[in-house]
């Protein structure tokens, strides 16, 4: 869980184009959206961008997105328990 | 009569406002000479890094533009328009959208592959609400340019305009803006006129270390 | 500023048909061009419904007597222009005449293909794929054709580029730079839109429903409208009335987001008030609405709450076309003009298909039936795009002979 979360955060930052941050500057409960990091609904399809190809996971209804994207430990928590081989 | 109060100029890696080079990395790339220009003009905008090189350009100089007056503050809103062109479109990004679809379309490459977004960036940022007009051109054409902001203005409601030219394609970068305002009673200001904006767009400035 | 800008000719291609009296058929009868794909090979065949014209590239350059090799994007706007031009019966070289057209997709059609080839082996692909892929090719293709070069530009504002291309022709008629101006856009399907929408989750697997509380999103359509502006002069020149001019326009930036509206409907709000404001005409006496109604849960609600703004209860009849052609991006503002147009020519309003309950927040009830005979003077037509364009624009009716 702790390298997912790792891994993760080295993902969101290449794929939602945060250069300016390191891992380390992304808290493991630290809001996303809206406050926090300041993503919005363009990085959330991104997200579920990454999740199908990194981690094989379809997000066919983006309604599910807000619960599942609130930080970085509740989308590795998603990650553990949905991902097939 | 309207007037030309500002302008800059972004190329060869090099921020030029009102004439004057503020910063400059030759040896860089664009993408990290675009990262850098950023907090070169102490830009606190993170929203910047997730844009399209276009987007970024057409922000570092509304930037410079906007440094010392912000014309929405001043006029209104509504009363200040945009109308920019280039030659390329969003060609660069589209190329970079359409590798993606090769494995999984990029909802945030897509996004850009518009040419006018870069307006509507600058209009999120600065809070512009007015007109705006985007002009695919083989060529900077300053005398299709003025003339349409000429008629733009001559609408009482329209008081300001930034305008120019942000092209880009690979490491190739070629920006030119500008303000434009109606002239005010003694006021000592360039004209606004293509033979004017020829001059300024092709003027060649000296750079930190004399090389031009 | 003097003088009135005549609609002098319409010409359009869609899902619906491919001239004017093919696509008044299609409404009449409340027949969608809402279908299967079946231009190109993609992983979204049968999932995604979209707005084909039912032509292929040979069929359309048989009919505008043009290579086949030209992109789809040209051949649908050459289609579209000749029929406004032939229209207008006007000989185009008795006067200073301009063509302004408008495009997002450009050659993509042509483009992309010759990329799948050329990303395998850099040596393959035809060259001949990408020469008309920029934005500015199909409006000189087209300005070509019909011996136009004294004024020839391209605008490029997403969803609503072709209404400015409109607004600018009448712009430049008014302030005495050109006579006649043909006016418009096209776009052509492509994968690299169809791709890139399905990536920004706003399409309907199902045929969409605008303005309808279950929307799910839009459905892509192709397409191309055009209008031929001219001034004053050579209305009375030419001995005709005319049975529309353009009475007013306006463009504003919503600065809220790249892709969605603000929920207030900011910039959709001012365009349209904008638009009454040049035309100096009263909310009360706009007689139709085209809307913009993509289908997104997004827009419709913006726009919806926008309308309510400005009118309240007591809206005109209003409906969204795309039920029936489908979102055709930069042409959709010339496809719809041209529908403005035949809405004042026709007497008629054209029903918003596929509505079954109003969205709660805004409680709007479209025009449901095609209804003809009515007293059409006003129309307005919005066009919102990506990046926060916003138009707006009300053609009117020359009452009177001139």
């Amino acid at each position: 869980m702790e390298q997912l979360m790792i891994d993760l955060k080295e993902q969101i930052i290449e794929a939602l184009n945060l250069k300016h941050l390191k891992p380390e500057d992304i808290g493991d409960d630290q809001p996303l959206f809206v406050e926090g990091l300041g993503l919005d609904s363009i990085d959330a399809l991104e997200l579920i961008v990454l999740l199908q190809q990194y981690y094989n996971i379809k997000l066919a209804n983006p309604q599910e997105g807000p619960q599942i994207f609130k930080s970085v430990k509740t989308i590795a928590e998603y990650i553990s328990s949905h991902q097939t081989a | 009569m309207n007037v030309i109060t500002r302008h800059c100029r972004i190329q060869h890696n090099t921020l030029l406002s009102q004439g004057k080079v503020i910063f400059q990395d030759r040896s860089a790339s664009l993408d990290s000479f675009l990262n850098s220009a950023i907090r070169a003009l102490g830009m606190g905008y993170p929203k910047y890094y997730k844009t399209d090189p276009m987007c970024k350009l057409g922000l570092l100089g509304a930037e410079m533009l906007f440094k010392s007056f912000n014309p929405v503050t001043h006029y209104g809103a509504e009363s200040v328009g945009l109308v920019l062109s280039n030659t390329h479109a969003s060609l660069d990004t589209d190329l970079r959208y359409f590798e993606t679809m090769r494995t999984m379309a990029s909802p945030a490459l897509f996004v850009y592959t518009l040419t006018n977004i870069v307006m509507g960036e600058i209009c999120i940022r600065y809070g512009i609400k007015g007109e705006n007009a985007f002009f695919v051109l083989p060529a900077f054409e300053p005398e299709l340019l003025a003339g349409y902001i000429d008629t733009m203005m001559a609408l009482e409601k329209n008081k300001a305009c930034l305008a120019g030219w942000i092209d880009v394609m690979g490491d190739h970068h070629d920006v030119f803006l500008y303000l434009v305002e109606k002239k005010t009673e003694g006021q000592d200001a360039l004209s606004h006129t293509p033979e004017q904006l020829k001059k300024l767009y092709q003027a060649e400035y000296g750079t930190v270390d004399d090389r031009s | 500023m003097k003088g009135r800008v005549h609609v002098a000719g319409i010409g359009v291609i869609s899902a619906i048909g491919s001239s004017v009296e093919e696509t008044m058929l299609s409404f009449r009868s409340a027949k969608s061009g809402i279908d299967k794909l079946t231009l190109f090979n993609s992983i979204h065949q049968g999932v995604l419904p979209v707005g084909e014209v039912k032509l292929d590239n040979l069929e359309l350059s048989d009919r505008v007597a043009h290579h086949p090799n030209l992109t789809r994007t040209a051949l649908l706007g050459l289609h579209a222009a000749k029929e406004a031009v032939s229209d207008a019966s006007i000989d185009l070289r008795k006067w200073r005449s301009g063509i302004i057209s408008a495009t997002t997709v450009g050659g993509m059609d042509k483009t992309e293909n010759f990329f799948i080839d050329f990303l395998v082996d850099q040596n393959s692909g035809k060259l001949r794929d990408v020469e008309n892929h920029e934005c500015g090719r199909s409006t000189e293709i087209i300005a070509d054709a019909l011996g136009v070069n004294t004024f020839i530009s391209t605008i490029n504002t997403a969803c609503s580029s072709s209404v400015n291309a409109v607004a600018l022709g009448a712009r430049l008629i008014q302030h005495d730079k050109l006579d006649v101006v043909i006016a418009g856009g096209s776009d052509a399907l492509s994968r690299f839109t169809l791709n890139g929408f399905n990536s920004l989750m706003i399409l309907d697997g199902e045929p969409c429903r605008p303005f309808d509380a279950g929307r799910k999103g839009l459905n892509l359509g192709e397409g191309a409208g055009f209008l031929v502006l001219i001034s004053d002069r050579v209305a009375t020149a030419e001995g005709r009335v005319f049975s529309c001019y353009v009475n007013g326009f306006a463009n504003t930036n919503d600065a809220f987001h790249q892709t969605a509206s603000s929920p207030e409907g900011r910039g959709s709000y001012g365009a349209m008030v904008g638009a009454l404001k040049m035309s100096g005409l009263d909310p009360g006496v706009i007689d139709y609405i085209n809307l913009h109604g993509t289908g997104t849960v997004n827009n419709d609600l913006s726009e919806g709450t926008a309308v309510r703004r400005l009118y309240g209860q007591q809206y005109p009849a209003l409906s969204s076309t795309k039920a029936f052609t489908g979102h055709t991006l930069g042409a959709s503002g010339g496809i719809e003009a041209v529908f403005s147009v035949l809405s004042i020519k026709e007497k008629c309003v054209f029903p918003n298909l596929r509505f079954e309950t109003a969205i709660p927040e805004t409680g709007i009830v479209p025009q449901l039936s095609f209804e003809t005979g009515k007293s059409i003077k006003n129309v307005m037509s919005n066009s919102f795009g990506f990046g926060g364009n916003c138009s707006s624009i009300i053609f009117s009716a020359n009452d009177a002979t001139l």
